[in-house]
């Protein structure tokens, strides 16, 4: 074949000074990236969707970050709300002298002095925490993390106590005509940080403390053997988290204007590592996808229903339980069909099991509901809507209704998942052309 | 790195004692290993070989006595430092980043060494140097094939044979190997043994074994350790003759070799 004359031992990669800096075909899914955040005002111009996007942009620095720890260095927080907070409170501080003291400092800088905080206050912790990796480092950042949030409330100079702290952003030199009133303008100075950030966290996974912190990851005790004292890469892994964090929380002060307790406590470490663990932890793009998710959820599900966290906690409990690699593990499933032409063989049964699946969703949704409204609803308020549908809750049809159309639908899937199962079979099967 | 001058020996253990609460492992071995020699340490099971490579490398720290790299006390220093001076080894379980690839695996161990320490200035993929000595490296493993395999789905000898090219990348001098054929079928262990002889041409060479065939065969000088003492070391002809080490040890062995 023609392939036999290529093959050869000479190393492929060697060829000194040909490649640019960063090759076209890597670069395109961040310009994609960048023309998509930045003609998303256009789609979704009213201002609660602008809110929504600010914090989901913040929310995807910060579960980034994160990542860094527990999928790039294998590191388990349990406290790391506390680096984006003091971030934040930190700008939310340089803010207020700017308002008062005439201190000069353009807005757009402000979160890389906030990324500073973050790594000065992480390379402190770090020094002590990152000794040793597993149980260990994880009860240390549950401390520390404890530790910090009782500070909050100890500590009012600077934590501003159960108010917390809050500040105008308007008040600084405006750049070129700007001065950020509008969410307009903070949206697009929280994109371009986005990207900023999220590009800086990809190439550092890339250089080799990137790798090595991989390495850490997998196997500590040969990668001291190979010359890398394992704490040093914790540390150092560390703090480059703690800076990207401290640029998220800038970034909250920014939009939000005030910081409180709780952006440092237990309950906000806790979503960041469900949000980093629902997406994939061992995909980059995984944290960005559990960000956007939740966010979702907690802004817009959070409209309609009270019970929108017990839903996060079933998809997080499915995820952990079927899915272990995350959303993005999910679809990363789907590239080796996809290679090998086999795609289209798990439309069909995707697109049987879809009806089925989304009206045993809402069904169940709609018992979870029925018995909240009818265990909490006010007497006399008996009526309930949902779907568009009004009922009374504390009646019997209904929720029998809800339980009957739940059964049959999954009843139905178990029918299907057969097929299915066969189909993904077939489509994971053979070699590459 | 400079090297102090050659008069010393590569390793040199002075009086080593290793003890684990009341038990005393290693009980004061004394040992010289010149520089460019193949030394195998062998020994029954419980002899504390396994020990007395932990002293060496670094991950235990003696009881009393001292580990010499090259003339200079290493004893208490750190793995990452001792491997820093130049001494490389393999485990006994098999010991690789399992969710790299065999390319990354290669790289990994020669980022140190390299000097790339803990660089997040540099872009690792346009580090064409680096790239280069890892493909050489993997075509003397023979391994080119499987570059882009992950480490952690290569058959049992094909992850023994990358251990060793983790081992030998960073360029160590010293090479320590555990048991590296341990395991393996008689088509394997030849084939292990070429390979280990290929890789470690000119370097110190420290090996634990169990099959005699591979350490007569390798070494140019064999210890016996017995309850943690070292009864002989000398070359394999000497070994082979000694009634102490016949008693000990080794009339057993040879006898089930015959």
């Amino acid at each position: 074949m023609k392939h036999d004359t290529e093959n050869s031992t000479v190393p492929s990669a060697a060829q000194p000074g040909r490649a640019p800096l960063i090759a076209m075909r890597s670069a395109l899914p961040w310009i994609i990236a960048a023309v998509a955040l930045a003609l998303m005002p256009v789609v979704f111009a009213s201002g609660s969707a602008l809110t929504i996007m600010n914090q989901m942009a913040i929310t995807i620095i910060f579960a980034l970050a994160y990542n860094m720890l527990l999928g790039q260095a294998g590191m388990l927080s349990f406290g790391h709300a506390v680096y984006m907070g003091l971030g934040g409170f930190f700008c939310m501080h340089l803010l207020n002298q700017v308002e008062y003291n005439e201190l000069y400092l353009p807005l757009p800088l402000l979160p890389l002095f906030g990324g500073l905080f973050g790594l000065i206050f992480a390379f402190v912790i770090g020094s002590f925490s990152t000794r040793r990796a597993g149980t260990v480092f994880a009860m240390i950042s549950l401390g520390v993390g404890e530790l910090i949030a009782a500070c909050s409330i100890i500590i009012v100079v600077f934590f501003g106590g159960e108010e917390g702290v809050s500040g105008d952003r308007t008040m600084g030199p405006t750049v070129f005509g700007f001065d950020f009133a509008s969410q307009l303008e903070v949206y697009y100075l929280t994109v371009i940080w986005l990207l900023l950030a999220a590009l800086g966290m990809y190439l550092f996974s890339r250089t080799p403390i990137g790798r090595i912190a991989n390495a850490v990851r997998d196997n500590e005790e040969r990668a001291e053997f190979l010359g890398y004292s394992q704490r040093n890469v914790r540390w150092i892994s560390f703090c480059a988290s703690g800076f990207f964090c401290g640029i998220a929380g800038a970034l909250f002060a920014i939009n939000f204007e005030i910081l409180t307790e709780e952006n440092l406590n237990l309950a906000t470490s806790g979503s960041i590592l469900l949000i980093t663990f629902l997406g994939g932890v061992g995909f980059f793009l995984g944290p960005v996808i559990g960000a956007v998710v939740f966010t979702l959820l907690q802004t817009v599900l959070s409209l309609y229903t009270e019970l929108w966290q017990l839903y996060l906690g079933i998809l997080f409990v499915l995820t952990v339980m079927f899915f272990p690699s995350g959303l993005a593990g999910l679809l990363a499933m789907h590239v080796r069909p996809w290679k090998i032409g086999k795609l289209g063989l798990l439309a069909r049964p995707y697109v049987q099991i879809a009806g089925p699946g989304l009206i045993f969703v809402l069904a169940s949704a709609a018992v979870l509901e029925i018995l909240f409204h009818a265990r909490h609803a006010s007497i006399g308020a008996e009526q309930m809507s949902l779907y568009g549908i009004s009922f009374n809750s504390h009646a019997v049809a209904p929720l029998a209704f809800a339980l009957i159309v739940a059964a049959a639908s999954l009843f139905i899937i178990a029918r299907l998942a057969p097929a299915l199962l066969e189909a993904w079979g077939d489509a994971n099967h053979g070699d590459s052309p | 790195m400079t090297r102090p001058p050659t008069t010393h020996a590569a390793v040199e253990l002075q009086n080593l004692t290793k003890s684990f609460g009341l038990a005393k492992i290693i009980q004061g071995v004394d040992l010289a290993i010149d520089r460019g020699e193949r030394h195998a340490i062998i020994g029954p099971n419980g002899a504390g070989k396994s020990t007395l490579f932990n002293l060496i490398t670094g991950k235990y720290v003696p009881t009393s006595g001292s580990v010499l790299l090259h003339g200079e006390n290493v004893s208490g220093k750190k793995p990452y430092q001792i491997n820093r001076m130049g001494l490389s080894r393999s485990f006994q379980i098999t010991n690789i980043f399992p969710k790299m690839t065999v390319f990354e695996n290669i790289r990994c161990s020669l980022l140190w060494t390299m000097g790339y320490r803990y660089s997040f200035w540099h872009l690792i993929d346009r580090q064409n140097s680096v790239s280069q000595r890892a493909e050489e490296i993997l075509d003397q493993i023979n391994m080119v094939a499987r570059r882009d395999e992950l480490a952690g789905v290569l058959t049992y000898a094909e992850q023994r044979a990358l251990e060793i090219g983790i081992t030998i990348a960073g360029g160590a001098d010293i090479i320590m190997l555990y048991e590296p054929t341990a395991g393996m079928s008689a088509s394997e262990t030849n084939y292990m043994v070429d390979l280990i002889r290929k890789v470690t041409e000119g370097k110190t060479l420290i090996v634990v074994e169990h099959d005699m065939g591979v350490v007569f065969d390798l070494a140019d000088r064999i210890s016996v350790l017995v309850y943690g003492e070292i009864i002989e070391s000398d070359t394999p002809q000497k070994v082979r003759e000694s009634t102490r080490v016949k008693e000990a040890y080794l009339g057993s062995v040879l006898e089930e070799a015959n």
